[in-house]
């Protein structure tokens, strides 16, 4: 089958080179020794100037993680992480305290530019705004004249957070007029200590899981996001991560609340350089929406996947969770996921408030010798919910691409419905893709569906596409495309495009 | 146009011989006809004519303009100007009909060096041919191919050869699946690209297809070689007496 072999090739030529936003910033850091210890986490937290009871509920969470035991039930294969050879803390030294949009290092300012993210409040994301046409609102201006509605819709907040602090936050002030606080979770316990005590952990326990624990005594910075009661956010929230320090282990913690009646679409992005050792990523998110609230949480995750040998890459073990708390609340995942070595990554809903939905809707791109283990949890605890999950696993090289899905219904939870659908895709021969769903209904009301497909882009397609004129790679893009649809429409249309360019380079070589 | 020289090919896996030696000439606007029984290697000429891989060519050559094709892959050769209207033709799921238009036709034109065609222009273009051929604007709209009934599929078919404006047409069983009303569409459709410049291969079991197309020559395909050429005439006398003649005269 040389058409086969062809691809094979082709996937296999690429997940090293493709890999463009491998370079390192030079810059001169800021690095906590090597080690997880009260030290450690004694100086992260005096380095963010964190009142006491931050201190105190990290070393709980640090003394729960040392009798705790890394998970092992993934379908994932790698070696033990010594977590005393990683750094917890790196920062540029020129980033001692917050600062405005212009102090902030240029060199750093650059890193984004390049990543396609920059940091200047008058340009929208990369992408976005046609070159003809003129931007029609001014940068920062007090005028008190609001943008329209439609110019609204088209920009972007961005917290771009650096190893281990937020190097800059846009669109802080006219946020704040909304009423909205968007700012470096460093900040916001300082600042809104009361909110964030309110909240904190109260989605994802203390002593959740390894990784989460381990999250809570370690992490450094993320974002804080907080929507006033029937308040619209005005624009698109947007969280860029960027581990560029060797030997760090970016340990971010996000916390978005959605007050009753109000809705927020935040986009979360990462990428890190290209490096031989493997680096780890440890994140925890939580969301909390209360009554008629709704969040709209996606991410494009772009993390270093290794080279095709699986040298390098990733670890990316991190826990998301959505408490629908409030009734008629609504928590929608939408995630690409086509970086990263190693992906253990199931963002949930607790869907607790009656009539609350939850939605999950994924792409997971593997290739080279990516191992992916990631899918949801639909909890029904109210009455009357409903949550749909839609994934798309598409696997190529050597990879595998597993997809874990749990639903369940509690005793009340009369009438939770759901839809899953999860479809395979492989490219090759020497991938996998697996389906794990666990469904559980304790309610005799509830009807939960599944539906599993697995397919391989056929030669025959692939023939059919090359026949009308379209070279081979674009074919495979173009099919793959076809496949991720579903998903791809559920994105903010800015990143819709991205995505799809994104998914493509992943697969086929064809640098954008 | 077209030559194919004594013509050697084999599935790939299997080594197993299926042209034995083809010779044939198509000149620019000729239509020419291959007719012959089942297994007799007519799908096969088509798919390597068109540079599907599965297919070795051992010995020979295929002279396209005067040049060989078969160092190209099959996006060269379309957009070199070979047109394939596949007997079944492919689902292609969550892509767009109107999106695959585009997509190829801008491929092709980018391969020639071409300026891809503007959103209004595209849209002109199809919304001319579709009509000529029955075909709803919203058909487009829908997945290519997936959940077409027979007759949407063929005029789907020749609706992206009107698109592409191809040199040579070779189509595979064009018939097949198709009701009479369906068939008249098709034919009028391949008819109205019928000219001075274009040359068609026209694959087929039936004399019914060639009383809508009319070719020019018809060729007898039997185990991988061509035993009878003729005219149009050639194809009524297989009707009313069957292969096995020929095939007999030919041994």
């Amino acid at each position: 089958m040389p058409a086969v072999q062809e691809t094979i090739d082709t996937v296999a030529r690429i997940d090293v080179d493709q890999y463009k936003y491998g370079f390192e910033t030079l810059i001169e850091m800021d690095v906590a020794p090597k080690g997880l210890n009260e030290d450690t986490i004694r100086l992260i937290s005096a380095k963010k100037n964190e009142p006491d009871w931050m201190l105190e509920w990290r070393l709980q969470a640090f003394e729960r993680w040392k009798t705790m035991e890394s998970p092992d039930w993934a379908r994932l294969d790698y070696p033990a992480i010594d977590f005393q050879d990683i750094h917890y803390y790196a920062a540029p030294k020129s980033m001692s305290g917050p600062k405005s949009l212009d102090e902030v290092d240029p060199e750093i300012l650059r890193t984004y530019e390049k990543l396609g993210i920059p940091l200047k409040e008058q340009e929208i994301l990369a992408g976005v705004r046609r070159a003809d046409e003129p931007s029609e609102f001014g940068s920062d201006d007090d005028s008190g004249v609001p943008p329209s509605e439609g110019s609204y819709g088209r920009r972007v907040a961005v917290d771009a957070v650096f190893d281990s602090v937020s190097v800059a936050t846009t669109f802080k002030k006219e946020l704040q007029k909304a009423g909205v606080i968007f700012m470096p979770i460093s900040e916001a316990i300082r600042e809104y200590p009361d909110l964030v005590r309110q909240y904190l952990g109260t989605v994802v326990p203390v002593s959740d899981n390894f990784f989460a624990t381990m999250n809570s005594a370690v992490f450094t910075d993320g974002s804080f996001v907080y929507i006033p009661p029937g308040v619209r956010c005005p624009m698109e929230l947007s969280t860029y991560f960027r581990i560029n320090e060797r030997n760090t282990g970016q340990f971010e913690r996000t916390l978005i609340i959605a007050d009753k009646g109000s809705y927020v679409s935040y986009l979360e992005g990462c990428t890190a350089p290209q490096r031989d050792e493997n680096q780890l990523h440890a994140a925890v998110v939580e969301l909390v929406a209360l009554d008629d609230a709704e969040i709209k949480y996606s991410t494009v995750q772009n993390w270093y996947p290794g080279d095709k040998d699986g040298k390098g890459g990733i670890y990316n073990f991190v826990t998301k969770r959505g408490d629908c708390r409030g009734a008629n609340s609504r928590i929608s995942w939408t995630q690409v996921e086509t970086g990263s070595a190693i992906t253990w990554k199931y963002p949930s809903c607790i869907l607790r408030g009656d009539g609350s939905r939850g939605e999950f809707y994924s792409i997971a791109v593997s290739n080279g010798r990516q191992q992916v283990d990631s899918g949801t949890k639909m909890i029904h605890l109210g009455k009357n919910t409903s949550s749909r999950i839609i994934s798309k696993g598409i696997s190529a090289g050597r990879s595998n691409n597993t997809y874990r899905g749990q639903v369940t219904a509690n005793r009340r939870a009369a009438n939770a419905r759901n839809f899953t659908q999860c479809d395979s895709l492989l490219i090759g021969e020497e991938c996998g893709a697996h389906t794990v769903p666990y469904i559980e209904a304790r309610n005799a009301t509830a009807q939960f569906e599944h539906e599993a497909t697995t397919s391989k882009i056929s030669e025959d397609q692939l023939f059919y596409c090359m026949q009308r004129g379209i070279p081979e790679e674009e074919a495979v893009a173009l099919i793959v495309n076809g496949f991720v649809k579903d998903v791809i429409q559920q994105l903010p249309m800015e990143f819709a495009v991205e995505a799809q360019k994104l998914i493509g380079v992943s697969l086929e070589g064809s640098v954008g | 146009m077209l030559e194919i020289k004594n013509l050697h090919a084999r599935v790939a896996e299997t080594g197993t011989e299926i042209l034995r030696g083809i010779d044939l000439k198509v000149e620019a606007g000729e239509v020419a006809a291959i007719m012959g029984p089942n297994g007799s290697g007519k799908s096969t000429l088509s798919y390597i004519l068109a540079g599907r891989e599965d297919y070795e060519v051992t010995e020979g050559d295929i002279l396209f303009n005067g040049e060989s094709i078969l160092e190209m892959d099959p996006a060269e050769r379309a957009a070199s100007g070979v047109f394939l209207a596949f007997q079944y033709p492919l689902e292609i799921p969550g892509v767009a009909t109107m999106t695959f238009l585009k997509t190829a036709v801008n491929a092709q034109r980018k391969a020639r060096g071409e300026a891809e065609l503007t959103t209004p222009d595209f849209m002109r273009r199809v919304k001319t041919s579709a009509a000529d051929l029955k075909i709803d604007m919203d058909m487009l709209k829908r997945p290519l191919n997936v959940g077409f009934s027979g007759g949407e599929k063929k005029r789907a078919e020749i609706l992206q050869m009107a698109l592409l404006q191809p040199t040579l047409c070779v189509m595979d069983e064009t018939d097949s699946g198709l009701d009479i009303d369906a068939l008249k569409i098709v034919s009028d459709g391949v008819n109205a690209l019928r000219g001075p410049e274009r040359a068609f291969l026209v694959i087929t079991h039936y004399q019914r297809l060639l009383d809508h197309i009319v070719p020019d020559t018809v060729h007898v395909l039997y185990k991988g070689r061509i035993i009878r050429s003729g005219d149009k005439s050639l194809a009524l006398t297989l009707e009313n007496e069957g292969y096995a003649q020929i095939i007999g005269e030919a041994a």
